[in-house]
């Protein structure tokens, strides 16, 4: 049973068959099998949060997830989030308040974010913090990540009002 | 790193699970939501011949007040103890507790039964467990058994458990009308694993405590029920007794040196957290600093 086992799953909307070795993690079946190589792989033990993506409409750990438990789930990578626009205001935030700089942990940082915008209209900036928590930036001090979140909640706050 | 190679199973029923575990023995391990057991696996920690996944067993999820009696499955996750209204009101002390586990994305596979399974003790659901007097129900392929919380932790990743039984749900006493719940924890990073923490259940009449069950963590190999909370039961608190059942906290925990934090902060980390959870829970802020 050590063999490969097939899964099916849809990724970013499209169905994906495939054969994968039960020791495979999600983020290196995304990475190296589907190409999807935005999915970053930092720690591989849960900490960095460098590999988050949705599972089922839920942000995990890719590195924590082994890909035979994504069998019949429903997969979103940085690449679906961003082909289909849904973070494209949240992105362009990142960019105005230079909420990058080596871009390792801003996939996961986009995906994070945006859960929480799901979840709360108008967080505070110790929601945002505490949201982000379990998303590590060595670059940037994180105050420009939370001016990012804050000011793209604003943004469409207004849009909505 | 990554994961040694191993066999996986997707376990049907408890039954099914059971006869893998039972064929396996120690060579299996059993996984929930896998936010511990990747981690160790991934560092080569453990590698196991065969994972069994019980993710998929209908039967070990859902949240039910029966009576004065509140029953979790196993697989109930972190974020469905966060959200649910049963918990909120019946043990309002897990809702406050799970808020300090980990992140969000960690919340969202981490399961109750994977938690008390694994007994870390920094780990916040074991020490709840404790506090709570919770009864944990695991399964063999020869009955089930039903464990007091208190006898459950053995140790640093130690358990009763035996490698073919099946922790399989707890069962909490609902919280009654003069009951209050205090947690706290010190933690370097929100999420983090605590350097000392405190979950604290209590019954409360005319301002003193008539019971008090105090479950300290990170302080030593399991979760400790503090012997000094009878100190403070059944007696009015004065800043006296407080200073008293500080200094016999003091005595009763042996906690760990690592590089987190040494064995002399945890210990004073404990006391200031003892004198916290007396002010909050009698409403009496004076008595805040006491007892350090």
């Amino acid at each position: 049973m050590t063999t490969p086992m097939t899964i099916s799953l849809s990724v970013n909307g499209e169905r994906v068959d495939a054969q994968v070795l039960p020791r495979l993690n999600l983020a290196d079946f995304l990475r190296e099998h589907l190409h999807l190589t935005g999915t970053h792989v930092g720690c591989e033990h849960g900490i960095c949060g460098a590999c988050t993506v949705r599972l089922d409409g839920e942000i995990v750990r890719a590195c924590l997830t082994l890909a035979v438990q994504a069998h019949g789930a429903n997969v979103e990578t940085i690449e679906g989030l961003s082909d289909n626009g849904e973070l494209a205001d949240l992105q362009r935030a990142f960019r105005d308040r230079n909420a990058l700089q080596c871009g390792y942990c801003t996939p996961g940082m986009l995906i994070a974010a945006q859960d929480l915008l799901k979840q709360h209209s108008e967080p505070s900036r110790e929601q945002i913090r505490e949201h982000l928590s379990g998303n590590y930036c060595r670059c940037t001090g994180y105050q420009a990540i939370i001016d990012a979140v804050e000011v793209t909640a604003r943004l469409r706050r207004s849009r909505v009002a | 790193m990554k994961a040694a190679a191993f066999a996986y199973r997707r376990a049907t029923s408890v039954d099914d699970a059971l006869d893998s575990l039972a064929a396996y023995g120690e060579k299996a391990k059993v996984l929930s939501g896998g936010q511990s057991l990747m981690p160790a696996m991934n560092l080569r920690l453990i590698s196991p011949e065969l994972i069994i996944d019980i993710g998929g067993i209908a039967e070990l999820r859902g949240i039910a007040a029966k009576g004065d009696v509140l029953h979790i499955g196993a697989l109930t996750r972190h974020v469905d103890l966060l959200s649910s209204p049963e918990i909120a009101t019946c043990a309002p002390l897990l809702s406050k507790a799970t808020a300090h586990v980990a992140h969000p994305a960690i919340r969202n596979r981490g399961t109750l039964g994977g938690s008390l399974a694994h007994a870390d003790p920094a780990a916040e659901l074991p020490a709840c467990m404790v506090a709570l007097d919770a009864v944990i129900v695991v399964r063999g392929r020869t009955g089930e058994r039903r464990i007091a919380a208190v006898e459950f932790f053995q140790g640093i990743f130690q358990t009763t458990l035996s490698a073919e039984e099946l922790l399989v749900a707890v069962e909490l006493p609902v919280a009654q009308k003069k009951s209050a719940c205090f947690f706290h924890e010190f933690a370097r990073r929100h999420g983090d694993y605590a350097l000392a923490g405190l979950a604290a259940q209590a019954v409360i009449e005319d301002d003193v405590f008539s019971d008090l069950r105090l479950a300290f963590f990170a302080v030593g190999d399991r979760p400790v029920l503090a012997g000094a909370a009878t100190t403070l039961t059944n007696t009015a608190v004065t800043p006296m007794l407080l200073s008293k059942a500080s200094e016999v906290l003091s005595k009763e925990l042996d906690p760990q040196d690592d590089q987190q934090a040494s064995s002399p902060m945890r210990r004073h980390l404990a006391r200031v957290l003892l004198a916290h959870c007396v002010a909050t829970l009698l409403g009496r802020p004076e008595l805040r600093g006491g007892g350090v």
